[in-house]
């Protein structure tokens, strides 16, 4: 009886554990994100956010080429371009460029922008100051209508980065904006 | 009235008979034959998906199947050999051996036991069902990364439902070998008096219970992000797809411990055997096997350098990764100490562990290069890795496995296997699976990826050589299969020790082993 005794408390500690893995699985969600932000690695480059800060001083000797580049998912019922390809920009001097999207589907649509910067390491110093990712988009159906986005790059950006791509992606809201 | 009688009579024998015997049993011995059958079976099921790959892949361009199909088989193949085939039969050699070997009357839980095993056949059954619905089975492979994932059809579902089963399955299973383990030793049985196969399936008992949870978590966020508005890996929610891969490899690289620490434990069970010296270095064993299963939780990233990581967790996940030689290193030159000087002779088994020491340490090799970060830029997704995880799971893990059925088996039936015909399938496997995926090295070299139906023509001849081994191979397993059916229903009868070389309580009961065996516990000097 003593062995039976001692078989329930392990096998109640081995259920325990297996709990605490399942909780720890879902823990790993938010971990991630802390442990990114808090070691400064990975570079969220997914937060819609505005800048922090300003650029005090533009650096004129640098150029930096900015590429731009919009997709939809397949399928997904929008037509959707940057309205340039390419820029040459100085770090540290803002400038604006817009983004065309147009609704193909037949009915009232919400549309969330995705951001994207690549190389990840330049992440960090492309501040958007205003943005159409950091709302959502109504369009009517078959409205489509040009949206700006305003950044500078910050002067800070590593000399061996001499191209910054930013890219979206145009996701159809239905779901979140339900929520 | 006779036969009422006779009914109730087996009724207090306690063995109901037939399809009774095997739902209700809660014998270790019944239940790891009934693991050990399933897994042939899936083993041949998931065999049979693999010839199908190779058939497509035995020319270039689109033959036999169409892509979607290949897809599916890709994904299958895996799935079932991975829950269904290589975790199942070391469960089956655990439920077997590990009470025989400790010297304890049965499992711990027996009838926990019993639910493990059955568990198994209904998850087979949820997935292997969807292969007849009409968007087919998952085609996602097996790593189910999302976006792509999420587009499965109706078998999305199913798939979810048949891990979270085959979670709980393992789990179970893990729970009640732990157990079985701390508490049922035979007096005099210290920790470190344990043989190596019971060792090693206690700390793979810890990773199931550790990472099992973790895969069950990830793949319940996939369900509630493709059915409930959950954003967990939804880009436009506001997730992150490739957090999924995160957590799935913090539960896949433990995973693949899991299948090959308990083959480390058949292996340093089988050459000392053959060897007729005891195993060379057994604390430096025990504590290499504890190295490798705590490194496994810090190494998970490698399975994903090609998804823009900073360069600090490269060089973090490259050098953990490295570094899991050295444990290795001190088991495979462990075994070739054991064999040093020892009077070796050749039985089945033993050619099965000695193709295991030189095959698996192959694929570790290729596994140190997928480790280098900058290099595995090109090799990420490409026939290489295709290779490199094939000669550690089949020529490693598979051949570990039937090392044990050749060397157990006479103590499991009471009859000698048919060494000829035992002698013949290992050749056959051993050669065929090196023709099978050495040509795959190649061709993942030189950039051929992984999952597709179709090739570039320059490929065309690797891949015709890798197809005719795979058939070899294939069908070499019906031989395995006949020769364990053959040694099940008669042959030379075996002793108690079997062989001559063999040491441990095991070999101490009758061959075969009684239902019962153990009743009053050994005593270990």
């Amino acid at each position: 009886m003593k062995e039976a005794r001692g078989n329930r408390l392990l096998v109640g500690k081995l259920v325990l554990l297996t709990l605490g893995m399942f909780a720890f699985g879902y823990a790993l969600v938010p971990l991630y994100d802390v442990f990114c932000e808090v070691t400064g690695i990975g570079d969220r480059t997914g937060s819609p956010t505005a800048a922090t800060y300003l650029p005090t001083a533009a650096d004129t000797d640098r150029v930096v080429e900015i590429e731009f580049i919009a997709s939809v998912n397949q399928g997904a019922p929008w037509e959707f371009r940057p309205a340039v390809s390419r820029m040459q920009v100085h770090p540290g001097k803002m400038y604006q460029t817009t983004f065309f999207a147009r609704n193909t589907a037949g009915e009232d649509l919400v549309g969330q922008a995705v951001p994207s910067v690549a190389p990840g390491l330049a992440n960090r110093y492309f501040q958007k100051t205003e943005c159409f990712c950091f709302t959502e988009q109504r369009f009517e159906a078959g409205e489509g209508r040009d949206m700006p986005v305003v950044f500078f790059i910050d002067p800070e950006l590593p000399d061996h980065l001499e191209t910054v791509t930013l890219s979206y992606t145009f996701f159809a809201q239905d779901r979140v904006a339900a929520r | 009235m006779s036969s009422i009688t006779a009914t109730q009579d087996q009724h207090d024998d306690h063995h109901p008979t037939g399809l009774k015997r095997w739902l209700t049993t809660t014998n270790h011995k019944d239940i790891g034959t009934l693991y050990l059958v399933f897994s042939l079976i899936m083993f041949l099921f998931g065999g049979s998906m693999a010839l199908v790959i190779r058939a497509e892949l035995f020319q270039p361009g689109l033959q036999l199947v169409d892509p979607g199909f290949f897809n599916q088989m890709t994904t299958m193949h895996a799935l079932i050999m991975v829950f269904g085939a290589i975790m199942p039969a070391f469960v089956g050699l655990a439920n077997w051996m590990v009470p025989l070997m400790v010297g304890a009357p049965d499992m711990a839980l027996p009838r926990l036991n019993n639910w493990s095993f059955w568990i198994l056949p209904m998850a087979f059954t949820l997935l292997g069902m969807t292969l007849l619905f009409p968007g087919g089975a998952p085609a996602a492979g097996w790593t189910m990364y999302p976006p792509l994932v999420l587009q499965t059809g109706d078998a999305f579902p199913f798939l979810i439902f048949a891990v979270h089963l085959m979670g709980i399955s393992s789990v179970l299973g893990a729970i009640n070998i732990i157990v079985t383990i701390m508490n049922m030793r035979a007096p005099g049985m210290g920790l470190l008096k344990m043989p190596l196969f019971v060792w090693t399936w206690l700390i793979t008992a810890y990773l199931l219970i550790l990472v099992m949870p973790v895969l069950a978590g990830a793949v319940t966020m996939l369900l509630t992000d493709k059915y409930f508005g959950t954003s967990f890996f939804l880009a436009a929610g506001g997730g992150d797809p490739v957090m999924f891969q995160h957590i799935f490899w913090f539960f896949g690289h433990p995973e693949v411990y899991i299948m090959i620490l308990p083959a480390f434990g058949v292996v340093s069970q089988i050459i000392p055997t053959f060897s007729r010296k005891p195993l060379f270095g057994y604390d430096s064993m025990v504590y290499a096997t504890a190295s490798i299963a705590f490194l496994s939780f810090i190494v998970w990233a490698h399975h994903m350098f090609t998804v823009g990581m900073p360069l600090a967790g490269q060089l973090f996940f490259m050098f953990s990764t490295m570094l899991i030689a050295v444990p290795t290193g001190v088991k495979v030159f462990n075994w070739v100490a054991t064999m040093w000087k020892g009077a070796m002779t050749f039985e089945t088994p033993m050619l099965f562990a000695l193709a295991f020491v030189f095959l698996f340490t192959i694929g570790g090799f290729s596994g140190l290069m997928l480790a280098i970060a900058p290099a595995d830029m090109q090799y990420h997704d490409t026939y290489f890795v295709v290779a490199h995880f094939h000669y550690v799971l089949v020529p490693g893990a598979a051949f570990a496995i039937m090392a044990a059925v050749y060397y157990w088996l006479p103590k499991w039936t009471g009859h000698m296997y048919n060494e000829k015909l035992g002698k013949l399938h290992f050749w056959l496997s051993a050669i065929s699976v090196n023709v099978t995926f050495f040509p795959q090295h190649f061709v993942g070299l030189a950039g051929m990826p992984r999952r597709i139906p179709d090739y570039a023509t320059q490929f065309a001849d690797f891949n015709a050589i890798s197809s005719v081994g795979a058939f070899v191979f294939g069908f070499s397993q019906l031989l395995f299969t006949y020769i364990i059916w053959s040694c099940a229903r008669g042959g030379q009868k075996a002793t108690d020790q079997v062989w001559e070389g063999a040491d441990g309580l095991e070999w101490t009961v009758p061959s075969p082993a009684p239902h019962h065996t153990f009743d009053t516990p050994p005593v270990i000097k």
